[in-house]
């Protein structure tokens, strides 16, 4: 029922390069107590492999649980089901000091440039941050900042400067030389050029993708834009609701999606040749998908059933199972 | 590669310098407030070199008198040097309501990082301090005065523990909203523990309202000591202290009513400096300051455009219902900066045009100014909008509000920022409707529910009564829409309307404006950093560079065939150009930043980021027809690239290739 099954297909690959990450059956409920296991699963049954050097992109609309699986994955969110292995350790409920010692090779960058950083501290204090926790004297973490910020495209002098004297794209910048600052093996990029211009986010986009092909790093790319994500990504996995609709590489998933809400999801991202255009938005509105507006929640079965053209009794009673369709691996039982 | 950037500004002074010193500095008040207290502590430390008197020595030819040569400012009813005594023990009246300060404020400041950084512990320390601000103060101050005598460094500490539960209250937000911080989930990645992100992260960002409280909790722990001397728990009588002497002088309010006036002065003057050091602390950086310009500019500004629009020539041809022509339009910074500068264009009733570029190219400044609607401090500074033949850069307030809303409606990026959290949906739609329809209660509720059913929304009845908070960001545009259309306007300005929106919503409000155009004959300036969102939706589009339209003209011309190097360069920048197959190894980048106002050259204002820029790109540069179609470029070369068929360069590719050196291992 895993994508493991699909992943099998690619066995060669899968057995010499042992997993990154390896996040099995997740699930995460938000609040505590008696509360968290009655709230609907933010997060419900999730699977799915990073293998060194690779990137996989994790797409979805707002609310889809993207989010959620980062902060598990970091640590940063309570675990309800599930476990997340890093390196072939479990780290699902590691503790602060455990974390501590991951914290160089697990990092992250936030989507928001503004408040990823802490104003009232140098740019030099913020990046030497890390490095400090891990007992690294100070005049070297400098040096090391220094020399992370020139690979990141900014002037040494910028370690004594404070955020509010950068740009958006520069700050975002400074947030990928914070993340690598400490040689890192696993980067999760959450939304991490959504709140860019064009220009700054193809600048940053390029950074990421220079210092991938530099460090054979692996990253997991959270991203709400399909086209952004398969820019960057060689796997694509579509969250919705919490679940895991359609995984695969990301020129199947992008160019023959076989899940009714990648369908959609494909079709409503716009590009910018008019004629094209018209073509994709009739093949959007032929979809006949529903609007999320009119859709209260849905309690079994296939979770994307209420806004499906295609759905019968079967996907309103029965939650279809993640199985390989061609490349990928399809949430559907009609697909 | 990429770029490198220098930052602009210089850098600043410590964050601490930063929080306090500058602003008791600026304000006089709290500058008075602080010089007072420094010298009542600095006189009441060197007292013993410089008193006229011992505090003990008594002179019983003085007993209660007033002011004299010999006692400045009388003596008590053992004939002691009131001067003496106030200045004596200011430091240990002071330090007793420190005492309050530093267990209240300090209290208070722990429980809320603690609460703030564990939900559980919030929960206990919330339950906690609601019963200990139901509690009666003044009777447990009392209780405690009965068991232990009045120990006044006890009871100090006693009353900043009460104090503490509101100063929990006070800080527990501000607490929460800098612990939900993404530097904080950063620095959590790095290992640092809770106890270090409170310290590191969150007090940093408390002080300030640590200091204020502070200073303001002191004002209260000296009027408290003050008010418990008066009803007779002052300190114990021998050693001197302002309670002491308050105590003693209200045992003589009678005889001797003077007795009383050095000590509540001094009080009262201490207590007045700690409030304004408090005011002068809290107060925002930019409430001093204003930034606004004054009326007489403003008024100069206004006179200014109306005598260009006068002086312009009239439009030739009666114009069209719902005919906007907007012409050399310039908006700028009252006595300053020029934002917008000659910007041209038309929207013809029933079409859809485009305002592209990079955030901080006046795409905002341009459309809001088409309502009237630029911030304080910014004006139209030339040129005309022509709205149905009529100009309403010249239009005064009261002609542009009986456009606003009925001719001309806006919808902006953030939909919440519509609508009053404070009312229901329907309630706001349905005021909407009766103001600008002049329709009756039954009509505009009616309408109200056809304007929701219109927009898409499908369960109108149920929207109708939630609040703007139930509801979703994609339903809170289409209700902002709603509203947009509630006065039936001929042209809609809408600022980024999807950009905070999912991509699957984005397509369905696209589809809907797209119908209300094709409907009604609405037309619309959409605002949009997004080419895709152009390609979708805009018969027309501009786009905007540095203040300036660069290119504009029909959409298919512009998107396919682009003649400007910053079209070319947006386009070779995103990533929505391509498909997973065609996707290039790295996207196109346009090096350095929009630039600010102040700093546009006189030249073609791309030139620093510009590919093929040269000499010739160091004059001011004309917007002129590019020749395909009604095209129009704002470029010297233009007509050179296109003949060479030159495109935007993207960046290129790091030689060496650590993934092949992975591909190799994993063979
Ligand atoms: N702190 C929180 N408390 C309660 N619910 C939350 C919290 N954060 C997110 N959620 C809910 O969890 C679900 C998944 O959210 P999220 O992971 O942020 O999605 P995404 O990143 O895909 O937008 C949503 O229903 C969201 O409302
Ligand atoms: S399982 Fe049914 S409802 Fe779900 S996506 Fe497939 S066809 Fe649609
Ligand atoms: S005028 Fe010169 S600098 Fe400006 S866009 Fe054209 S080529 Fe570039
Ligand atoms: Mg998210």
């Amino acid at each position: 029922m895993s994508i493991d099954t699909v992943e099998l297909e690619d066995a060669e690959a899968a057995l010499s390069a042992p997993a990154m990450l390896e996040v099995k059956d997740l699930v995460v409920r938000y609040g505590h107590g008696r509360k968290a296991a009655s709230a609907p699963a933010a997060v419900d049954g999730v699977n799915f492999t990073i293998r060194p050097g690779e990137t996989v992109g994790l797409v979805g609309e707002s609310g889809s649980g993207k989010s959620t699986i980062g902060k598990a994955i970091l640590g940063l969110q309570k675990v309800s089901g599930g476990s997340v292995s890093f390196q072939g350790s479990d780290i699902t409920h590691a503790n602060s000091s455990r974390r501590q010692e991951l914290g160089g090779e697990l990092r992250a960058v936030f989507q928001d440039p503004n408040s990823s950083l802490n104003p009232r501290k140098t740019i030099g204090a913020s990046l030497a941050e890390p490095l400090r926790v891990r007992g690294v004297a100070a005049a070297e973490a400098r040096s090391r900042a220094e020399d992370m910020l020139e690979r990141v495209g900014l002037p040494r002098e910028a370690v004594d400067r404070y955020p509010s004297q950068f740009s958006g794209g520069q700050r975002q910048r400074i947030s990928v030389a914070r993340a690598l600052i400490c040689e890192p093996k696993l980067v999760v990029c959450d939304e991490a050029v959504s709140a860019l211009d064009l220009s700054t986010q193809a600048q940053v986009l390029n950074l990421l993708a220079d210092l991938r092909d530099e460090r054979g790093l692996s990253y997991l790319f959270i991203a709400h834009d399909i086209s952004v994500v398969q820019f960057l990504a060689q796997r694509v996995v579509v969250l919705y609701r919490g679940q895991i609709m359609e995984t695969g590489p990301a020129a199947a998933v992008t160019e023959s999606p076989k899940h009714p809400f990648t369908q959609a999801l494909v079709a409503a991202s716009p590009v910018p040749r008019p004629a094209e255009q018209a073509e994709r938005r009739k093949l959007r509105e032929s979809l006949g998908v529903r609007t999320a507006a009119a859709v209260a929640a849905s309690a079994g079965g296939c979770p994307f059933s209420q806004r499906c053209p295609l759905a019968t009794d079967l996907c309103t009673t029965e939650r279809p199972a993640l199985r390989s369709v061609g490349q990928s691996g399809v949430a559907c039982h009609y697909a | 590669m990429i770029p490198s950037i220098t930052p602009t500004a210089t850098p600043r002074k410590t964050a601490l310098a930063k929080f306090s010193g500058h602003r008791l500095l600026t304000s006089p008040g709290g500058l008075a407030g602080a010089v007072w207290l420094a010298a009542l502590v600095a006189a009441s430390l060197t007292a013993p070199w410089w008193l006229p008197y011992k505090t003990e020595d008594q002179d019983f030819t003085a007993v209660l008198s007033g002011p004299s040569a010999a006692h400045w400012l009388g003596a008590d009813e053992l004939g002691r040097d009131l001067l003496s005594r106030i200045f004596a023990s200011a430091a240990g009246t002071l330090g007793t309501s420190l005492i309050t300060v530093i267990v209240g404020v300090g209290l208070g400041t722990i429980l809320a990082m603690t609460a703030a950084a564990s939900d559980r512990a919030e929960g206990i320390i919330s339950r906690v301090t609601e019963i200990m601000m139901s509690l009666p103060g003044t009777v447990i101050i009392l209780a405690v005065i009965g068991a232990v005598g009045t120990n006044i460094p006890l009871i100090m500490a006693i009353l900043g523990i009460l104090i503490s539960a509101g100063i929990y209250r006070v800080m527990l937000g501000q607490a929460k909203s800098l612990q939900s911080q993404l530097y904080v989930d950063a620095a959590k990645v790095d290992g640092v523990g809770t106890l270090g992100i409170s310290v590191r992260h969150v007090l940093p960002g408390l002080m300030n309202t640590v200091v204020v409280q502070s200073a303001l909790i002191f004002a209260v722990g000296m009027l408290i000591q003050a008010g418990l001397a008066f009803i007779g728990f002052g300190p114990p009588i021998p050693q001197p202290s302002w309670g002491g002497m308050i105590q003693s002088a209200s045992q003589h309010v009678y005889d001797a009513p003077w007795l009383m006036v050095p000590s509540g002065a001094v009080l009262a003057l201490t207590v007045l400096s700690a409030n304004a050091i408090g005011n002068a602390l809290g107060k925002s950086p930019n409430a001093a300051a204003s930034h606004l310009p004054s009326a007489a500019i403003r008024r100069k500004r206004a006179a200014d455009a109306a005598a260009a629009a006068a002086a312009a020539p009239a439009v030739e041809n009666a114009p069209a219902a719902g005919q906007l022509s907007v012409r050399g339009l310039s908006v700028g910074v009252d006595g300053g900066t020029p934002l917008v500068t000659d910007v041209t264009f038309d929207v013809a009733p029933g079409t859809v045009l485009g305002l592209v570029g990079e955030s901080g190219c006046g795409k905002t400044m341009t459309a809001v100014s088409l309502l009237g609607l630029l911030p304080s401090g910014v004006s139209v500074t030339g040129g005309q909008i022509l709205w149905n033949g009529k100009n309403l850069a010249s239009a005064t307030e009261k002609d542009l509000e009986g456009i606003r809303g009925r001719d001309i409606a806006l919808i902006s990026q953030e939909p919440m920022r519509a609508l009053d959290p404070m009312f229901t949906v329907g309630y706001q739609l349905t005021a909407a409707i009766r103001r600008l329809r002049k329709a009756g209660k039954a009509e505009a509720r009616a309408a109200a529910l056809s304007l929701l059913e219109k927009v898409g929304i499908v369960d109108a009845q149920r929207i109708l009564k939630s609040y703007p908070h139930q509801i979703s960001g994609g339903m809170a545009q289409r209700v902002a829409i709603a509203l947009a259309l509630s006065g039936k306007p001929r042209l809609l300005v809408a600022d980024e309307p999807t950009t905070a929106l999912d991509v699957t919503v984005q397509a369905e409000i696209l589809s809907l404006l797209r119908s209300l155009v094709k409907d009604t004959g609405m037309s619309v300036v959409m605002v949009t950093h997004d080419l895709g969102v152009v390609a979708d939706i805009c018969d027309n589009v501009a786009v905007m560079y540095a203040g300036q339209v660069v290119e504009g003209g029909r959409t298919a011309s512009i998107l396919d065939n682009p003649r400007h190097p910053y079209t070319l360069a947006l386009l070779a920048a995103d990533p929505h150009a391509n498909t997973a197959h065609d996707m290039p190894e790295r996207l196109a980048t346009i090096k350095g930043q929009v630039p600010q106002p102040k700093d546009w050259p006189a030249g073609c204002r791309f030139a620093a980021r510009c590919q093929f820029a040269g000499s010739a790109c160091a004059v001011p540069v004309p917007l002129l027809p590019s020749g395909s179609e009604d095209g129009e470029v704002r470029c010297v070369k233009a007509d050179e690239l296109a003949v060479e068929g030159l495109g935007w360069l993207a960046t290129e590719v790091p030689t060496h290739r650590v993934l092949e050196i992975v591909e190799k291992d994993m063979a």
